[in-house]
């Protein structure tokens, strides 16, 4: 999760470049207004990217009249444009840890007697609760709000879309768990 | 009849409902406390929609009680419940609700008509809904002539022009696509709000029920209720 | 395989394919096909029925013309020659034909129907009447005739089975009592039929064939909406919309076939049922009942395409899409020129004949056929777009009348085709009644005649001695109260014009009160008697001679009317208008001789139920083919009113028919709104709501339809009378009959569509997700 976070800053900055050479504090600016949503990045984040790329040939520097550190602009080379092109073009993996935690819950719960229904509904209301939030949150906010929060709400939508059908199949999957009925059960499973 | 505060508006107490062989309600209680929006999730078939219109006065459950502000439904005439619906309840429904040959706003107007109003009265106050929920335009338009989402707003506005205590609303989004699902429950959820009135919300949409204040879970006719956060 | 064999082979799986749907459609599908084969089987029995009518009725004619004598004949006697006389008798409301047969030689002819010559004392009577003789209930009709029965007449003699028939042999006819044949069969020609009663019979064909055409084209549409979502599914799996047109025409074909299979087996029932209980006067042999083969076969031909026509026609105005049904009719305005051609042309084909039909060429009836005919179609077009205007216009009012009003706002077309029928059949029964009505004035005027005292009028054919032992046979029958003779001379005054001559009519004061009102009256009394539009005659010298005598015959004598003679008002002749001239009592002839009696009156016990029929019998034995008249002969006016109850009756069953297809629209119309139905009773919206709207939906079209076929009804039956040279009035009674009948059945299938709704608008009917 990390890693994919500062790739796509990386990009993220590659791709504000586009429109034109900035300075770093600029770069900032501009990242925190479009991406920040409450996590806005530091000023050694920005520099530590920008010099990676630079080493990667991705951006270059154009000094302007006059001294200090602050007045050195960053361009984005072609080999930067192309990065970008082929990382927009690239599918994101899909991330499936929540169902895998939650699934060795579930299965926990069914190994050990305890009632797998309790695992999920507990789960449901929290998601609920925190979509709750969301839906509030956007109510009152702007179209990025919104966008974003969305974004967040579809997500949670599909946890617990995956909750309500793993509910409907607790007792198949009890029953394949805990091995009673195994061979029916498996028989079913793989045809 | 005075509720104090912590009295729900509406209650049902193990109620039980056969159609045949079909156990649709097996136990099933729930309470709905005035001004609230409770979502009833669930899978298909899980007794959502029997649940609701028992809650109603539309079905009568083979035993249990169903109290609305402290009177028992059972107990009540069939004309007794009509009138309680018209003038206590709302409604709206997935789809075919609207009166095709009625204009949308004749439509939105009937309800009070219902009630005994007069037309011009009943079609001013409609008229209000319509552009509160952003709808003026097809006032004059059969519901035909309507595009599925205008309908539904058409169809809350419906719901809400008597000023009802209760609203029920059965899987209203079903049949739209999610913006227009999200404009409907948030015109319609903010305009409940401002009425005060309580809204059954049936649902299995979970960015639906996430417009409530509090869910509750139907499966195999019995009712798995979230606690009243107060 | 070439290429048009293919398409062919296509088209007949495709209406194959419809076929099988209409029968696969499961339960609503059998349903459907059998409403429509019910429907079209009722209006084909209808149409075979009319068919049959011409048929019957000129076997019937055509034996009942072989049979006639023809008076105009003037023969001299030979040996192939018969005197005949004609009977008309009449025995507790049965009406007796007749003949006295005395055959002149050997070669006599026989009548049809006859197979041995007939000596005096024999006689041959129908089936029908020997059954009656044979029977308790003819012990008295037996004395009438004292002959014994040889024979019976065969089928070939009768109009038909029932009727009452008997051949008299005589000896006793002279010249001038009896008509001289040489064979029977009518050679000339009476001009068919009068031109009132082809009038009549125009009319009513017309009247009853529309409705039963508009209500097979109502059948054929019955359950359309089902079918029209199901030809929809088929879209959906790939048929296109010729297909879809082939399936419903191939659908609607099953149904018509079926229906002209139901139809003729109806057709042959009513055929079995008319055959046993038609009066005995209109019976005809099972034989005589076929329809005229042409039109029967353009019944079996017509109807089935008529059927596939109205159903291709009605799919044009909806497009069968894939995922629905789009009804295409919602916002197209009815143009009204077109629809007023018809009318217009109606009226203008009867125009010509505003003064009566008197003078008109032959070949009128078709005029007037085809002008009432488009009249009443033109009511049928005129309909939707009356129905459009006005429900357009309407507004306000309860929350019923509103459902009602949008529903038929946006389809009125399903109702008005209903209404339509009841608009057309109701303007006919308008029209024909009003024309009835003024037939009826016309012919039976109130004679204001007292039947106190005399009910009954022997007309002698000869005149006779008034004191004559045949009057004392009269007299002398049981329940007979008063005979009362009168006589007559024609008698001309000095020197008027000798064409301008009166009739005396002389009889005892009871009988001369038939023919004028007088307060007082004694033996000696001569009166003038005046009616409407004639100069009273004079006091003063009169020359008076015997009836068949010319003016200016020697034997004339001369009378005087006295100048005390009292002015009388005259009492109406049955038939005619009211007649003037004189009457004087016997005792006021001073000197004259009384002339011959040629009409008796007779006066019986009223609370004697058998004293007339006593007296035609003693009127039969003094002369077979004596005629028995009632003085009042209310009996047109029964015969006229009971075609009026008719008429009704049928009105009624036609509405009835009518009110069982509305109520087929409506409990389809229910049916689909089920959901809708179930949604409005959540809302808490009361059954007497939803029923109001039912009711005022189904009404409304009806008032709208009756309005204006009382319009168009009246309208017609004011031409009818024109043509008929009647008084011009309007028929309130029939109008009056009409709505209230139409009024009951439309709240009548109101009442049968409440349990159909009650049950829909059970909670069930929310649960369709
Ligand atoms: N009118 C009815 N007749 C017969 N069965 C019914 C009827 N209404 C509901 N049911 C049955 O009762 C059960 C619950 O139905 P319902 O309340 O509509 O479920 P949900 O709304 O949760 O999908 C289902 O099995 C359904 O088939
Ligand atoms: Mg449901």
């Amino acid at each position: 999760m990390c890693i994919v976070a500062v790739m796509s800053v990386g990009f993220a900055l590659l791709g504000l470049l586009e429109s034109g050479p900035r300075h770093g504090y600029d770069l900032k600016r501009s990242y925190d207004q479009r991406f920040g949503q409450g996590r806005t990045l530091h000023y050694g984040q920005v520099y530590s990217t920008l010099a990676r790329l630079l080493k990667n040939g991705l951006v270059e520097v154009e000094s302007e009249p006059g001294d200090g550190p602050d007045r050195k602009r960053y361009a984005i080379t072609s080999a930067g444009v192309t990065d970008v092109a082929t990382w927009l073009s690239q599918a994101e993996r899909p991330e499936p840890y929540l169902q895998s935690t939650l699934y060795t819950k579930v299965v926990l719960a069914l190994l050990t007697g305890r009632d797998a229904a309790d695992v999920l509904d507990a789960q449901r209301a929290e998601h609920l609760r925190l979509m709750r939030e969301l839906t509030r949150r956007k109510t009152g906010g702007d179209l990025a709000d919104q966008l974003v929060c969305d974004y967040a709400l579809f997500h949670l939508e599909a946890d617990l879309r995956w909750l309500e059908l793993t509910a409907a199949r607790l007792d198949q999957l009890a029953g394949q768990v805990t091995g009673h009925a195994a061979g029916q059960v498996v028989g079913q499973v793989h045809p | 009849m005075v509720n104090s505060a912590n009295d729900p508006l509406l209650a049902a107490d193990d109620l039980h409902l056969s159609f045949g062989s079909t156990q649709a309600l097996n136990s099933a209680s729930l309470r709905v406390y005035a001004g609230e929006v409770l979502a009833l999730m669930g899978p298909s078939g899980s007794g959502k929609s029997t649940l609701l219109h028992c809650l109603a006065g539309i079905l009568t459950p083979d035993t249990g009680r169903v109290t609305y502000a402290g009177r028992d439904l059972s107990a009540m005439s069939d004309s007794e419940r009509s009138a309680l619906r018209r003038t206590e309840f709302g409604f709206v429904f997935q789809f075919g609700q609207l009166v095709p040959e009625l204009t949308c706003l004749e439509n939105v107007a009937l309800p009070l008509r219902l009630a005994g109003v007069g037309r011009r009265q009943a079609q001013g106050a409609a008229a209000g809904w319509l552009a509160r929920l952003e709808v003026a335009d097809v006032a004059q338009k059969r519901p035909g002539q309507a595009s599925g989402g205008q309908g539904q707003r058409v169809a809350v506005a419906r719901a809400l022009v008597s000023r009802p205590r209760v609203i029920f609303a059965d899987e209203p989004t079903g049949a739209l696509d999610s913006l227009n699902g999200e404009r409907v429950m948030q015109l319609f959820i903010a305009a409940a709000r401002d009425t005060g009135a309580a809204v059954v919300l049936v649902t299995h949409e979970p960015r639906v029920a996430a417009y409530s204040g509090r869910e509750a879970v139907v499966r195999d006719g019995r009712v798995r209720e979230q606690e009243y956060a107060l | 395989m070439s290429a048009p064999v293919a398409a062919r082979a296509r088209w007949g799986s495709e209406l194959a394919l419809g076929v099988r749907l209409s029968v696969a459609g499961g339960r609503s599908g059998w349903v459907r096909l059998a409403m429509i084969s019910l429907g079209v089987g009722l209006g084909v029995a209808m149409l075979f029925l009319a068919a049959t009518l011409p048929a019957v009725t000129a076997v019937r004619d055509a034996r009942v013309t072989a049979r006639t004598v023809d008076p105009q004949q003037s023969i001299p006697r030979a040996a192939d020659t018969l005197l005949t006389s004609e009977i008309k008798s009449e025995f507790r409301g049965r009406a007796i034909y007749g003949q006295q047969l005395q055959p002149e030689g050997d070669r006599a002819p026989l009548p049809p129907g006859v197979s041995r010559r007939l000596a005096p004392g024999e006689m041959v009577v129908s089936p029908a009447l020997g059954e009656l003789l044979a029977s308790g209930d003819g012990a008295l009709l037996r004395d009438r005739w004292p002959a014994r029965i040889v024979g019976t007449i065969g089928p070939a003699g009768l109009s038909g089975p029932q009727e009452y028939a008997v051949y008299l042999g005589t000896d006793r006819l002279t010249d001038t009592t009896g008509h001289r044949v040489r064979s029977f069969g009518k050679s000339w020609d009476d001009g068919g039929m009068s031109p009132l009663l082809v009038l009549l019979g125009v009319v009513g064909l017309v009247v009853l064939l529309l409705p039963v055409m508009i209500f097979v084209t109502t059948a054929v549409r019955f359950g359309g909406e089902a079918r029209d979502r199901q030809l929809a599914a088929l879209r959906l799996v790939g048929a296109d919309a010729a297909m879809t047109r082939r399936i419903a025409a191939g659908e609607t074909l099953a149904g018509a076939l079926l229906g002209l299979a139901v139809g003729g087996l109806l057709y042959l029932a009513v055929g079995l049922l008319l055959s046993r209980f038609v009066p005995p006067g209109l019976s005809f042999y099972p034989s005589d009942f076929r329809p005229v083969p042409v039109l029967a076969v353009l019944v079996v031909v017509l109807v089935p395409v008529v059927a596939v026509l109205v159903t291709l026609s009605a799919l044009r105005r909806v497009v069968v899409e894939p995922l629905g049904v789009v009804r295409r009719s919602g916002d197209r305005r009815r143009r009204l020129w077109w629809r007023l051609v018809l009318p217009v042309a109606g009226l203008a084909l009867l125009y010509p004949m505003r003064n009566g039909l008197s003078g008109q060429s032959t070949g009128f009836e078709y005029q007037v056929m085809a002008g009432v005919a488009a009249l009443l179609v033109g009511v049928a077009l005129l309909l939707p777009w009356v129905v459009d205007a006005v429900v357009r216009r309407l507004g306000g009012g309860s929350v019923a009348w509103q459902l009602a009003v949008r529903r038929l706002q946006l389809d009125s077309g399903t109702a008005v085709r209903a209404v339509s029928g009841i608009a057309v059949s109701v303007a006919g029964a308008i029209a024909l009644q009003g024309l009835l009505a003024a037939v009826e004035a016309q012919f039976s005027p109130e004679t204001g005649r007292d039947t106190a005292q005399f009910q009954s009028d022997v007309m002698l054919r000869q005149p006779l001695d008034p004191s004559g032992s045949w009057v004392r046979a009269l007299r002398s029958t049981p329940g007979v109260r008063a005979v009362g003779p009168t006589s007559s001379f024609r008698a001309a005054a000095a020197g008027a014009a000798p064409d301008a001559d009166t009739t005396l009519t002389v009889g005892d004061c009871d009988v001369l009160r038939l023919f004028a009102r007088l307060d007082s009256c004694a033996d000696g009394d001569s009166f003038i008697v005046t009616a409407p539009g004639t100069a009273a005659l004079r006091p003063g010298t009169y020359a008076v001679r015997e009836r068949s005598l010319p003016a200016t015959d020697p034997s004339a004598q001369s009378w005087t009317l006295p100048a005390a003679a009292r002015t009388v008002p005259a009492h109406a002749d049955p038939g005619l208008d009211a007649q003037s001239g004189l009457m004087a009592t016997p005792g006021a002839l001073a000197g004259l001789k009384r002339p011959l009696a040629d009409d008796v009156y007779v006066g019986v016990d009223p609370s004697d139920p058998d004293a007339l029929d006593r007296v035609r019998n003693a009127a039969a034995h003094l002369d077979p083919s004596v005629l028995v008249w009632p003085v009042d002969p209310r009996s047109i006016e029964n015969a006229l009113a009971s075609i009026r109850q008719g008429l009704l009756a049928g009105a009624t069953a036609l509405l009835l028919l009518i009110g069982a297809s509305m109520l087929v629209n409506v409990a389809e119309q229910l049916r689909e709104r089920r959901r809708l139905l179930a949604v409005l009773v959540a809302f808490g919206t009361r059954r007497a709501t939803l029923t109001g709207s039912v009711l005022y939906q189904m009404a409304i079209p009806v008032a709208l339809g009756l309005g204006l076929a009382v319009l168009t009804g009246s309208g017609l039956a004011m031409v009818m009378q024109a043509l008929a040279s009647a008084p011009i009035s309007a028929d309130w009674f029939g109008i009056g009959a009409t709505s209230a009948v139409a009024a009951l059945v439309v709240l009548l299938t109101t009442a049968a569509s409440l349990p159909l709704l009650w049950r829909l608008t059970r909670p069930g009917g929310l649960r369709s997700e």
